[in-house]
């Protein structure tokens, strides 16, 4: 019954999406109040549906409900009920409901929030076009990917959750990249929005400035996630692979970055307004093609879903008709778009402009990387990968001159500047970051170029987010920083952070796979690895042969390390849990290999040290944090005023 | 022309040659890294140069698996039915890594033998990679992946 009370809020979920993609938009273009009204309302039916389609599958998975196809395949009654709630969205079918849900949750949002800033108008063709996109997912999900199908009679017991999702952020990873990802279509519906209207392209840009970086926040913060959970999950220690999936998480990510900044300029000067609004349909599109990568199951990956031609036909499709009916929107309306005032070689356009560049060719880049085998394999010229130092050396390229220009930017002016006046207040920061960059790497024993290089502009972006810092303090006798202002300070120095951290996991990481005996002890790396011995565990739905370390600096014991080889009840599925100690400086980090079955109870062992691994994940909170701060600016939530608009064309001369 | 359109047409200048050269270095740092697949088959029929980069595919030769205990050293034979290749690799293999299940080695060939420098086995163990089956497919022997079934409780004793 609960299955098919999901399935029918599905069902409504969809007639609603329907009614909303069209009454609203054609209130909007007849000027009828009464039809752009019934947007919010709509929304929140829509969302409500969504809300109880997504419970009856939870609920599914709780009770242990078998009939159900979905919960046979990627439950059991072994399994914990947390994690049968993560198996929730475990799968191809739930992790989409799950994805609507999300989509509902930002229209609603945006219907809540938005309601005094923006205009009636302009509310309504926003949520008519949200509505259009989840009209699209929600025929896709019934079409191919119902997650209620029934299977009678259900088995007993079904089978299993990929041991590797059985994890603590699997609650929160997928959840927080959808948000990042669907959070893109907030954006696209601004853009879409204001070239119906037509007209000023400013203030629909500064309404939807909060909602991209919040939106940009959250795949951030979801990429990190994911990063940190293969470290310690997948065992190998490494935090980014440039797998398929994890590019097709970050093309969007490239874009998102280029978006925001492309939107200080045309929010504040009116400067590239088309750019914007490309851009704004970019970081959608790549977020479909993302979905298609993943989901059609096209690219051997690591972490895809199941193969499925129909799915992947359908997203294509849907990819190409939401790209392509944007795009001819953008061909008939460019024209209308206003041009801005223009701007010096030195200045906040250029240096912004700098980075839009940058970042749009290293997406570009990884998009290569990544779709050009599926090319290669559809030409039929054979079957072929991109190696992972293309991204790395090309990404590395592309990465010093943003570093290198990126604390410029806030000490330059809009319109035009003098480079004298911009590099220095920046002086000290720059010969600080050089020799204290230089000595730091020194004292940690790391003098190669990577590690070198790494803390000079780690620390360049760290202390020229502080000059920043220092320097409003100087001008205001009282130090008062917008949201916007804090926002970038935490962001820049944030990637400072990761940027040191990287440098040194790159360049100074140690690894060795070595003969372990109960009973042995090793030195290894200035430390003292002790194995005491290897004895059986028991979890809920596995058992484990469990390795007990103990890890000691000179005569100080530094802590315990308890590594597991895990055997899963269902679907005898082998797992490697490994152990590891976290710290400032490095992480100590154990995987168990295998036996050696040599008569003496060996094992291969895996011992790794990852210095500053911490450092990247925190830099990348830092960033989230900062894109929060940011979209929390008072600026952004002023209530709309009709006398606040200005016909098109007429550009007052507005301060910075 | 008026100084405005100068000057937007020395940016525009400026970023077409920048975004040029990215590409034009991108294109040959792709060249590089461009991992060709192969089966064993492949390998035993042509002599490729021996610096390039391969990913090698097949199913593990069963009991062909061992390990020297002091360099930490495994050495199997990956073969596509016709035809199979001794690799060598060090470091831990994938939980996944079974013999007689398939796997993708990536590394280079070295007389006669492949030095792997990374061994992949899927997440999933009844997944079959689309480039190994298709080897294997060619070289006359068709892997049957099945479909996971629901099976009796299997538990193991310790």
């Amino acid at each position: 019954m609960i299955a098919e009370f999901g399935q029918i809020s599905l069902i409504l979920a969809l007639v609603l999406a329907s009614l909303l993609a069209t009454l609203p938009l054609w209130g909007a273009y007849r000027n009828n109040q009464a039809l752009m009204n019934m947007a919010p309302s709509l929304v929140v039916g829509h969302f409500v549906f969504l809300l109880a389609a997504f419970l009856a599958l939870a609920t599914s998975f709780l009770r242990h409900d078998f009939t159900v196809i979905n919960v046979a395949i990627n439950s059991n009654l072994l399994l914990p009920w947390y994690y049968r709630l993560v198996a929730t969205w475990g799968s191809h079918e739930g992790s989409l409901l799950v994805w609507m849900l999300i989509l509902g949750g930002w229209m609603l949002a945006v219907a809540l929030l938005s309601r005094k800033v923006l205009p009636n108008y302009f509310m309504a063709r926003v949520l008519a076009v949200m509505g259009m996109i989840s009209v699209g997912f929600l025929l896709f999900t019934i079409l191919t990917s119902n997650p209620f199908d029934r299977i009678l009679p259900g088995p007993p017991d079904g089978q299993d959750l990929n041991p590797l999702l059985q994890d603590w952020a699997m609650i929160i990873h997928p959840p927080m990249l959808y948000m990042g990802y669907v959070g893109m279509s907030v954006a696209f519906a601004f853009a879409i929005a204001g070239l119906l209207s037509g007209r000023m392209q400013k203030e629909w840009v500064r309404w939807s400035r909060p909602w991209t970086l919040a939106a940009w926040a959250f795949l951030s913060a979801g990429i990190m996630l994911g990063s940190w959970w293969a470290y310690y999950e997948l065992g190998w220690g490494g935090w980014w692979f440039w797998d398929p999936v994890e590019n097709a998480s970050f093309i969007p990510w490239l874009i998102a970055t280029a978006l925001i900044h492309a939107q200080a300029v045309t929010e504040k000067r009116g400067a590239f307004p088309a750019w914007t609004i490309l851009l704004s349909i970019a970081a959608f599109s790549t977020v479909l093609l993302g979905a298609f990568i993943v989901r059609s199951g096209v690219l051997t990956s690591v972490h895809a879903f199941a193969v499925d031609p129909e799915r992947g036909v359908f997203i294509l499709s849907y990819m190409v008709l939401v790209t392509g009916a944007a795009l001819a929107l953008y061909a008939v309306r460019a024209p209308r778009v206003m041009t801005g005032q223009g701007f010096g070689y030195v200045s906040r356009e250029s240096t912004l402009l700098v980075n839009n560049v940058f970042m749009t060719v290293a997406a570009a880049m990884v998009i290569l990387g990544t779709l050009y085998p599926l090319l290669i394999d559809l030409m039929g010229w054979g079957q072929i990968s991109v190696g992972p130092p293309y991204f790395s050396v090309m990404f590395i390229l592309m990465m010093i001159p943003i570093v290198a220009l990126m604390p410029l930017g806030p000490f330059t002016r809009w319109g035009q500047d003098d480079l004298k006046r911009v590099v220095s207040p920046l002086t000290i920061s720059a010969v600080a970051a050089i020799v204290a960059g230089t000595a730091i790497a020194v004292l940690l024993g790391a003098f190669n170029l990577r590690a070198v290089t790494g803390w000079i502009g780690g620390l360049w972006l760290i202390l020229g987010a502080l000059a920043y810092l220092w320097h409003q303090k100087k001008a205001a006798r009282r130090l008062r920083l917008t949201g916007g202002q804090t926002g970038m300070i935490l962001a820049h120095a944030g990637v400072g952070v990761f940027v040191i951290g990287v440098a040194m996991v790159e360049s100074m990481t140690y690894e060795r796979t070595v003969r372990f005996a109960p009973g042995d002890t090793r030195e290894l790396a200035g430390y003292t690895w002790h194995l005491e011995e290897i004895a059986p565990v028991k979890g809920k739905n596995w058992i484990a042969t469990e390795g007990r370390f103990t890890v000691y600096r000179g005569d100080r014991e530094i802590t315990r390390l308890n590594p597991q080889q895990r055997l899963y009840h269902r679907g005898q599925q082998v797992m490697t849990q490994v152990s590891l100690q976290a710290g400032f400086a490095r992480d100590l980090y154990i995987a168990m290999g295998e036996p050696l079955n040599d008569g003496t109870g060996a094992w291969s062992i895996r011992i790794q040290i990852h210095p500053f691994v911490r450092w990247i994940w925190f830099g990348a909170f830092m960033v989230t944090l900062g894109a929060l701060t940011a979209a929390s600016d008072k600026r952004y939530w002023k209530p709309y005023r009709a006398a606040d608009e200005m016909p098109a064309g007429s550009q007052g001369a507005q301060p910075a | 022309m008026t100084p405005t359109r100068k000057k937007r047409l020395t940016i525009v200048g400026i970023v077409v040659l920048s975004v040029g050269a990215a590409a034009a270095v991108a294109l040959s740092a792709l060249q590089d890294n461009l991992m060709f697949f192969v089966s064993p088959s492949d390998l035993y029929a042509q002599t490729l140069p021996d610096e390039r980069q391969l990913r090698l595919g097949g199913l593990v030769v069963e009991g062909s698996v061992s390990r020297d205990p002091e360099s930490m050293e495994v050495s199997f034979a990956v073969t596509d039915g016709a035809h199979s290749i001794p690799v060598t690799y060090v470091g831990l293999l994938p939980t996944l890594f079974r013999e007689g299940q398939g796997v993708i080695a990536h590394g280079r060939i070295d007389n006669g033998v492949f030095q792997a420098r990374e061994v992949l086995a899927r997440h999933d163990e009844t997944y079959m990679p689309n480039e190994v089956a298709r080897a294997l497919e060619a070289a006359g022997t068709p892997h049957q992946v099945t479909m996971p079934t629901t099976r009796s409780n299997a538990s193991s004793d310790y």
